[in-house]
């Protein structure tokens, strides 16, 4: 579904990483993991088209992103933006509802299908009864979770998600992660960020370790989280502990 | 009937009476009997058909056109620039139609070469800043256009505050400070006919784009992620919104406040969606500034300047309505 190949990225005039490739299968969950800094934010932004690429390629669904007009790229690739300032006290059913603006005329105004979607997608994610309630009210991870909604009402085949579990509470935090896996096992593809390595453990098929700019490694999360490689990452000391059923988790060391 | 519903009917139903009250009152008063009459064609006194057609009709659709479009134009520019602060006079609109009248009046030009003096000043001003907001890189575009608007704003009333020292102290001073005051007492008819269709083109692909005007109100990133050209439909809802604000700047001169505090009632009413707000608002700024130019004519013995009137009651409400609704917009 989505295509990256040698991709160096950045700001007008500053690239801040380089030699990115991977490739997003349907239904498959890829969790971006680095420090604070370490370009995912920009990263997931040149994949959206919202930034210029400074090299190298990006392909959805086989076409490339550069000949997609803006609405043909929102057909095809859904953005979950690092939590959503709102400004205006939409309700939350006009606010998923803007999700459907790739798929109307310019001068159209959403119709009774679309509105059907909305709630649909709303049921789907445990919020319809939000669904009158206003954006700028509802608590963070309620408006997490209306973002999640409005991006699926784009019924996109690509997901992008950056750091949908920051600024959550851990019930949230977990809530996220299972409709990331819901989602992919619908056969939407996933590309998320976060900075727990536990959560690739949980939500992610494979793993995108990224510092600096550059993809350090990329793999099974089993096979990609080590201790040595997160110490290389983040600096800090961790211990990868292999849980029964094959399970992982991460435990920092403080000294 | 929801809220919603009843709010529409309300405003309705109060610029239906303040109409009749505005054909009503004044010097000269009239009775409903004899408004109704002239209004169906019956034959009344002369003197009653020329203070309803001639003196009070075009002065009353003055006030509702030209409240209405500023409400309008108002209500896009708050939506489009995510700040309810924001008015017509922020991008330099209002200043720089001001600036193009105040040149017309200098020069002592006819009142058609002020009018379009003024819609070429203000077109030019958000030209200008848009311009130069869109060139400041590394800043948040928003704050650019914003600030630049300020400062392009003070620019042109610094060369405002010149002419005006340059002006001839009794002919031309009266006229200009006149005009910038703002007033409907001397509206004419061919007035309001050059400025009703250009109202009407800035209010079409308002109607046409209402609801993805509302994106718009997104940061522009995820406008853009959800699939809008937000520059392409960002410069057309300027453009349409400055063209509804020049055409009433030329007819009333500078009327302050409506811009600004209608929209807000309207969103506090209806929420913030632009196809339920844009009706909403409009109907209240006819209707407020209907109430207050009639106001202005009847208070006192001489005329009220309206700008000073919108002040007066804008500035308490405002504050009223920044401590009512500081959560959410």
């Amino acid at each position: 579904m989505l295509q990256v190949e040698s991709l160096a990225y950045g700001f007008p005039g500053r690239t801040v990483g380089r030699d990115v490739s991977f490739s997003l299968g349907a239904g498959e969950a890829m969790c971006v993991l680095g420090p604070n800094g370490g370009g995912k934010t920009t990263l997931f932004r040149t994949i959206l088209g919202l930034l210029q690429p400074h090299g190298g390629t990006i392909q959805l669904g086989g076409i490339s992103l550069e000949s997609l007009s803006r609405r043909e790229i929102a057909q095809r690739i859904g953005y979950v933006p690092q939590g959503h300032s709102a400004y205006f006290a939409y309700t939350v059913r006009d606010f998923v509802l803007m999700g459907r603006t790739a798929h109307l005329g310019v001068f159209s105004v959403p119709g009774r299908e679309d509105v059907e979607l909305a709630e649909r997608v709303l049921e789907s994610l445990g919020i319809a009864h939000l669904a009158g309630r206003a954006v700028t009210e509802v608590s963070g991870g309620e408006r997490q979770l209306a973002l999640v909604a409005r991006a699926l009402a784009q019924e996109p085949a690509t997901l992008v998600l950056d750091e949908p579990t920051a600024s959550l509470d851990f019930g949230n935090q977990v809530r996220v992660l299972e409709k990331i896996s819901t989602l992919a096992a619908t056969g939407i593809s996933i590309l998320f960020a976060s900075h727990d390595p536990d959560h690739a453990f949980l939500a992610s098929h494979r793993v995108l370790l990224l510092a600096e700019g550059r993809a350090l490694e990329i793999g099974p999360p089993a096979q990609v989280i080590r201790a040595d490689s997160l110490k290389r990452l983040y600096g800090v000391s961790v211990e990868v502990l292999p849980l029964a059923g094959g399970r992982h988790t991460c435990l920092p060391e403080l000294r | 009937m929801n809220s919603r519903a009843l709010s529409y009917v309300l405003a309705a139903g109060a610029l239906v009476g303040l109409t009749a009250l505005a054909f009503a009152v004044g010097r000269y008063p009239i009775s409903l009997a004899e408004l109704v009459s002239v209004l169906v064609g019956k034959s009344v006194s002369a003197n009653v058909e020329t203070v309803v057609l001639q003196v009070r009709g075009p002065r009353v659709l003055a006030a509702l056109v030209v409240g209405a479009a500023l409400a309008a134009a108002g209500t896009a520019y708050q939506g489009m620039f995510r700040n309810p602060l924001v008015s017509p006079d922020i991008l330099g609109v209002s200043s720089g139609a001001a600036l193009g009248a105040v040149l017309a009046i200098f020069f002592s030009q006819g009142i058609i070469v002020i009018q379009v003096f003024a819609f070429v000043g203000g077109l030019v001003a958000v030209g200008l800043v848009y311009w130069i907001g869109s060139r400041l890189r590394g800043h948040d575009p928003l704050l650019a256009l914003v600030l630049t608007g300020v400062v392009i704003g003070t620019l042109l009333g610094s060369v405002i505050a010149l002419l005006k020292y340059l002006a001839d102290p009794y002919n031309q001073l009266p006229a200009i400070t006149y005009w910038l005051l703002g007033s409907l007492a001397a509206i004419a008819p061919r007035d309001l006919a050059a400025a009703a269709p250009l109202a009407l083109a800035g209010l079409a692909p308002m109607l046409l784009l209402r609801w993805r005007v509302n994106l718009l109100a997104l940061p522009d990133d995820e406008a853009r992620a959800l699939g809008v050209d937000t520059r392409k439909l960002r410069t057309l809802v300027v453009a349409a919104a400055t063209l509804m604000t020049a055409a009433a700047v030329a007819v009333s001169g500078i009327i302050g406040w409506i811009g600004l505090l209608i929209p807000h009632a309207a969103r506090l009413l209806v929420g913030p969606d632009f196809g339920r707000l844009l009706p909403l608002a409009m109907l209240l700024g006819a209707a407020f500034l209907l109430a207050v130019d009639t106001l202005c004519r009847t208070i006192a013995t001489i005329e009220v300047p309206p700008g000073v009137l919108t002040a007066l009651i804008g500035t308490p409400f405002f504050l009223w309505l920044f401590a009512l609704a500081r959560r959410s917009w």
